[in-house]
């Protein structure tokens, strides 16, 4: 086996492609190539780190130094005087504005409040290499379910760890496996929800970026618990390099046994397939996920009979997002007790957040459950940009609400986000300081559901797309007194009556926001004026000309 | 690569593969400096770096960490390297790419130190 002298990680999650980590990565090889130290120096593509804003990032091993924002201009400082006289290059370290030392890895705020579970592995293995998962007890878990395990004493493990599914609603995984394992069936599916949709989320994507392993794994434990041998990961089409990684962790799993038939020459076979979205929103709903893998048109199903009993092509299938597979192999390995430690009693284990919007450190972050919103925005986030305040936080994303300033030490749990008129989501989370105007913000949000809305249900086609208007009028400043009423009226009955998760959960930005932000609706119904300054009602005069001319025409 | 059939493969493949990680850990049992200044460099430090890795490598010991490091000031003594192994620093002067082999093999790996060529304890 070779020994490299240093280890150059290179963080290349999608954002930090996307910020031009590409040229530098070249820029280093090419470096490394004139000054004859290839052979001591290992560059190992890597996943997201989390700490996007300061993309590319460089993680420097045995020293553990990490340098931000690198371009390919730097390649060459970093390799003549780190890698060559073992001067780290001060002015590419992460440091704070006024701060004189440079902090080790492990104590830089963003990372050392950080509990990693199920990012354990992104940004510090080559998610291309099925070695180095391996290295870090990967399979280990699965090898333990299918040779040391019956599945009743996996769904066990898994019902003991209290593990919910992660990708929003936070229904106990280990219960939803039990339907499924109970059905008398010969074939059954596991499904992974890789159709992240969320605005401004992007955790699952870096997971699979970083650690695609980990989800296989997932997927196989949980095939292993309720009886199924084939699994789908159905993942966005918009997410290139998740669907590359994934495709080649298949392949080196196939090659390694750990992937086919008679796994650990066990009874236990698997197989997978990779399908890819259909490029709807709706199409993260479970229900119409299953009609989207069956060729059909991607809208939800009446729900029940649940997918546990009859989902994929009429057979028990099991949906987990990619986040709750993730942590499985950690739970089956170490224990439901371990994974107990971490999160609240009944939101045990961490969650994985994408932290966006006015904050200063925007990236990705794994907390415990329970984590108050204070300390994932002002401590791990580095607080809000100077100058400004927090105004609110939105979870859940166009299906979630705000959080004001009076609620930021709520923990934030399976439990506490309802109470306040919000939901956990799948984990966006975007931070808004008083620059972002309530109304717009839920305008925004509901003209995501209203173009995302799949029309099979009446209260979600015609009942958000009153809504909108409402909004979009009350923002043009021809709102009317009425108007509150009404939407709150509406989205109520929107709640009640629509048919899947999508129109269930789409009002609530508009109610959320109405219930803690009222008096800046009523400015711009009763002033006709948007205190933080975004609604622009001078476009009012020219939005009429051109609906009469319009009509006109 | 081969199919792995058992758990005992697996487990064997992981040990073999946590050994290339381990300097990800920024743990290891041994520490070797090599100073690698101007004066260092052109004594023929590099020569001296790259005989300790494939030492390293050839006996297969992932347990040592290789720091490069700046002129100790001992221009006289170059290349120096230092090994702190055992909570104990000991520093080896004029160093060859030679004796870098063997100060890997006794010192390193056995704990032996090699005491014709120590110049100095730290």
């Amino acid at each position: 086996m070779k020994i490299y002298r240093i280890h150059a990680l290179i963080c290349a999650g999608a954002q930090c492609i996307a910020a031009g980590g590409n040229g530098f990565e070249e820029a280093l090889k090419n470096e490394l190539k004139k000054h004859n130290i290839e052979e001591e120096v290992s560059v190992v593509e890597t996943g997201c780190m989390g700490a996007c804003q300061l993309g590319p990032l460089l993680v420097v091993y045995p020293e553990g130094i990490m340098y931000t924002n690198v371009e390919a201009k730097d390649a060459k400082e970093i390799v003549e005087e780190h890698f060559l006289k073992g001067r780290p290059v001060k002015r590419l370290m992460w440091k704070k504005e006024g701060e004189e030392e440079f902090p080790e890895l492990k104590d830089i705020p963003f990372f050392a409040k950080q509990t990693k579970i199920v990012l354990r592995n992104c940004g510090l293995i080559n998610p291309e290499d099925i070695n180095e998962y391996i290295a870090r007890d990967g399979y280990k878990a699965l090898a333990k379910a299918v040779a040391e395990m019956e599945p009743k004493d996996v769904i066990d493990v898994v019902k003991e760890s209290g593990l919910r599914g992660r990708g929003g609603a936070g229904f106990p995984t280990g219960l939803k496996w039990s339907f499924a394992a109970n059905q008398d069936s010969e074939e059954k599916y596991i499904i992974c929800n890789a159709d992240e949709g969320d605005p401004g989320a992007y955790m699952d994507r870096s997971i699979l970026e970083g650690d695609p392993h980990s989800v296989i794994e997932g997927m196989m434990i949980t095939g292993y618990a309720i009886g199924s041998s084939v699994g789908y990961i159905y993942v966005r089409a918009e997410y290139p390099l998740a669907v590359r990684r994934l495709k080649m962790a298949i392949k080196q799993a196939k090659q390694a046994g750990l992937l086919g038939k008679n796994i650990f020459g066990t009874n236990f076979s698997f197989d997978m397939v990779l399908m890819m979205g259909a490029g709807a929103f709706v199409c993260g709903e479970e229900t119409a996920l299953i009609n989207s893998i069956e060729g059909k048109r991607g809208e939800p199903r009446k729900k029940p009979p649940f997918p546990a009993i009859s989902g994929l092509f009429g057979k028990p299938t099991i949906i987990n997002n990619v986040e709750t597979l993730a942590n499985l192999p950690v739970i089956v390995d170490k224990g439901a007790k371990f994974f107990k430690q971490f999160g609240t009693e009944k939101s045990p284990g961490t969650k994985v957040f994408a932290l966006a919007g006015n904050v200063n450190i925007s990236g990705l972050v794994e907390v415990p459950m329970g984590t108050s919103l204070r300390k994932i925005v002002f401590d791990i986030g580095g607080g809000i940009p100077e100058g400004h305040t927090f105004k609110g936080a939105l979870t859940g994303g166009p299906s979630g609400g705000v959080i004001p300033m009076e609620f930021i030490d709520t923990p934030v749990d399976y439990e506490s986000l309802p109470d306040l008129g919000t939901i956990m989501g799948s984990g966006g989370l975007i931070i808004m300081d008083e620059r972002s105007c309530m109304v717009d913000v839920a305008k925004f949000f509901l003209k995501f559901t209203v173009d995302e809305s799949c029309g099979k249900c009446v209260p979600c086609r015609e009942g958000t797309r009153q809504m909108l208007k409402i909004l979009e009028r009350i923002t043009l400043g021809r709102g009317r007194e009425e108007d509150i009423d009404r939407l709150e009226k509406m989205g109520e009955l929107i709640k009640l009556t629509a048919l899947c998760g999508l129109g269930q959960t789409a009002p609530n930005p508009v109610l959320s926001t109405l219930k803690y932000f009222k008096e800046e609706y009523l400015a711009h119904i009763i002033d006709k004026k948007c205190p933080a300054g975004v609604c622009q009602f001078s476009a009012l005069k020219e939005g009429r000309k051109k609906h009469e001319a319009k009509i006109a025409h | 690569m081969e199919k792995i059939k058992s758990i005992e493969e697996l487990r064997k493949l992981r040990e073999h593969a946590r050994k290339s990680l381990q300097v990800r850990s920024g743990e290891a049992k041994v520490k070797i400096m090599v100073s690698m200044g101007t004066v260092g460099i052109a004594a023929g430090a590099r020569d001296v770096l790259m005989a300790i890795i494939s030492e390293l490598e050839k006996r297969q010991f992932h347990d040592a960490q290789i720091v490069e490091r700046g002129s100790l000031g001992l221009d006289n003594e170059e290349p120096v390297v230092a090994v702190e192994r055992d909570n104990k620093t000991v520093f080896y002067g004029k160093v060859t790419a030679e004796m870098a082999r063997e100060i890997v093999a006794q010192h390193v790996i056995n704990g032996q130190i090699v005491s014709e060529w120590v110049i100095a304890k730290g």
